[in-house]
């Protein structure tokens, strides 16, 4: 029982040093708020259109559509800036610090990740807050906010999960920075930005089986339908799915980091 | 029946693909020493501390640590040593009060207690005033200082420091070397790697010379140094007298091999006690002495002895007593 109470509050005191280290370096702040802010004000006020395609489903905006897709890429880039900072707390000694005190190493990625799910309930509650201000409705009501608030801090954690393990195996910054691109593309090979039915071959058969486009349907559709109980499930499943390979690979990446030092 | 090592190593190996980094190490360090373990970079001594703290598997030979195996009971030694690693590992972007208290949860401090020795470590440590500064602004005599006060946090009866020193100017390496007699004074075990030869000399109780992944050579400084034999008188005279000298100086020592024509080296057995009677001899002969001076065997001697090289290059290491006549 002491150990497990010692543990979390070692996973809090990571997360709030995570935290505070992304709103310390503007670097890792940027991709979080700022990019998703820019693509989606630019999305909108130029697609806005889109929305009277044949096939695009029944939305009250363009925004209101637009603001999962948001949130989505604000918490890929969050896992991907978690694992660049814990890369370079590799590379700068720091994680020898936490590996040589008397803890569950465990704990080091669980803390991390809970800065980076910290991180994705405040993309969240951002972009929440720039639908309500420019008019977009939340069909859901609040149960529905909060579900896709949960959905998005739970996604945040899945990913940082695997920028974790990027980060434990090659301890390098920059192989971690340069996943950067590949983030956009699996989210542009999604349904995070436009629906699935509207896309053309391959692409659309990638992004009918893309966990991203689970997780996209399970935060989008109690923003422009209300709660679906199938979509929630769908997205719990892929989320499950993401958290499971990052603990895989990350238990797997301690051991190697413990092996080579 | 003797109290056991704080540090017990047998065989200790390990290898990076081909490369045995450290080759077969046999170790002890008592209670309450300062080992000092000395050797130039790439020697393996990063390698043995991070072993010894639990930071990498060893691929062969078994080391206990505060009594515990360092694979099987690896939690157990991390909760019974403080370690401050070579190129303070800290956070930039942390102020100095963040890092302690962040130490003493990892150490397990319950809250209120962690705060409380945070505020009476960075007290100690001469960083109060700059406490709520971030790491980043601070000096590297700062942050050594820091990082040491960090390793204290939980009070651990073991101490690794891995080249505290290394980079620091002469006034920030000496208050380090205080704050380490004084945590030795009040018990506290430390294993200090160094490729300082003064620092080993200054501080260590006993030391280990590592080259190449092995122990070389052990034992406390003067006992290293005594092995190479007396110390010697070095006297430069003018090139007409030194037949005479070198004459006279045999009836008092052995002469040793000259470095060049106007030098003659005499060991002598007691020391600093003995050049009165070389001067008294050259005097009373009408033999004028430009300078004279005692070598004392130094641990570089030792280094180079054991060795074939010098640890510090750049360095004058010699332990002399210069007497200008």
């Amino acid at each position: 029982m002491n150990r497990l109470v010692t543990n979390l509050r070692v996973v809090r005191a990571l997360g709030l040093r995570s935290i505070r280290q992304t709103f310390r370096r503007p670097q890792l702040m940027a991709p979080i708020i700022v990019f998703p802010t820019m693509l989606l004000a630019i999305q909108t006020g130029g697609a806005a259109g889109a929305v009277d395609l044949p096939g695009f489903p029944p939305v009250q905006s363009f925004l209101q559509f637009m603001l999962a897709g948001a949130m989505m890429q604000s918490l890929m880039l969050a896992g991907n800036s978690g694992g660049i900072a814990l890369a370079v707390d590799i590379e700068m000694g720091f994680t020898d610090r936490l590996f040589a005190a008397p803890i569950s190493r465990y704990t080091i990625v669980l803390g991390r990740l809970a800065g980076t799910g910290a991180l994705g309930l405040l993309s969240a509650l951002w972009f929440f807050a720039i639908g309500l201000v420019f008019g977009a409705e939340i069909e859901g009501g609040v149960p529905g906010a909060l579900l896709a608030i949960f959905l998005v801090t739970m996604t945040a954690m899945a990913v940082g999960g695997i920028g974790a393990a990027i980060a434990l195996r090659t301890g390098t910054a920059s192989v971690v920075q340069g996943l950067f691109p590949l983030v956009l593309v699996v989210l542009f090979l999604s349904s995070a930005f436009f629906p699935v039915e509207l896309m053309i071959e391959p692409a659309r058969t990638i992004a009918e089986y893309n966990p991203f486009s689970f997780i996209s349907e399970g935060v989008r559709e109690p923003i422009i339908a209300g709660v679906d109980a199938t979509d929630t499930a769908e997205a719990l499943l892929a989320i499950a799915g993401i958290v499971g390979l990052g603990l895989l690979l990350s238990a797997r990446a301690l051991r190697h980091r413990l092996r080579v030092g | 029946m003797s109290a056991p090592a704080a540090i017990a190593a047998e065989g200790l190996e390990r290898a990076f693909d081909d490369v045995l980094a450290v080759q077969g190490v046999d170790l002890e360090v008592a209670e309450g020493e300062i080992y000092g373990f000395l050797g130039p970079n790439g020697a393996g001594k990063t390698t043995m501390v991070r072993m010894l703290t639990t930071l990498l598997l060893p691929t062969g030979g078994r080391a206990t640590v505060a009594g515990y195996d360092i694979v099987r009971e690896a939690r157990q030694v991390r909760a019974s040593i403080g370690v401050a690693l070579q190129e303070a590992a800290l956070d930039p972007l942390m102020t100095g009060r963040e890092l302690i208290r962040l130490q003493a949860t990892l150490q397990g401090l319950p809250g209120g207690e962690g705060r409380q020795r945070a505020d009476d470590l960075l007290e100690r440590v001469d960083l109060a005033a700059a406490a709520d500064r971030r790491v980043g602004t601070y000096s590297g005599g700062m942050q050594r200082r820091l990082d040491l006060a960090a390793a204290l946090v939980h009070e651990p009866r073991l101490l690794f420091l891995d080249e505290p020193t290394t980079g620091l100017d002469p006034v920030s390496r000496k208050t380090i070397w205080e704050e380490v007699r004084a945590l030795n004074e009040n018990g506290t075990t430390v294993f200090l790697t160094t490729q300082y030869l003064e620092e080993a000399d200054q501080l260590a109780d006993n030391v280990g010379i590592i080259d190449s992944g092995r122990i070389v050579a052990e034992g406390t400084p003067t006992a290293l140094k005594t092995e190479l034999g007396n110390p010697h008188i070095r006297l430069q005279l003018e090139e007409g007298s030194i037949a005479a000298a070198e004459e006279i100086c045999a009836r008092i020592g052995p002469l040793l091999p000259p470095v060049d024509a106007k030098t003659v080296l005499v060991e002598v057995e007691h020391g600093a006690a003995d050049i009165p009677r070389v001067v008294r001899a050259l005097d009373e002969a009408g033999i004028e002495v430009g300078s004279l001076e005692l070598v004392r065997p130094s641990l570089d001697d030792v280094f180079v002895a054991k060795t074939g090289y010098h640890l510090e290059q750049d360095e004058d290491e010699s332990d002399s007593e210069a007497v200008a006549t």
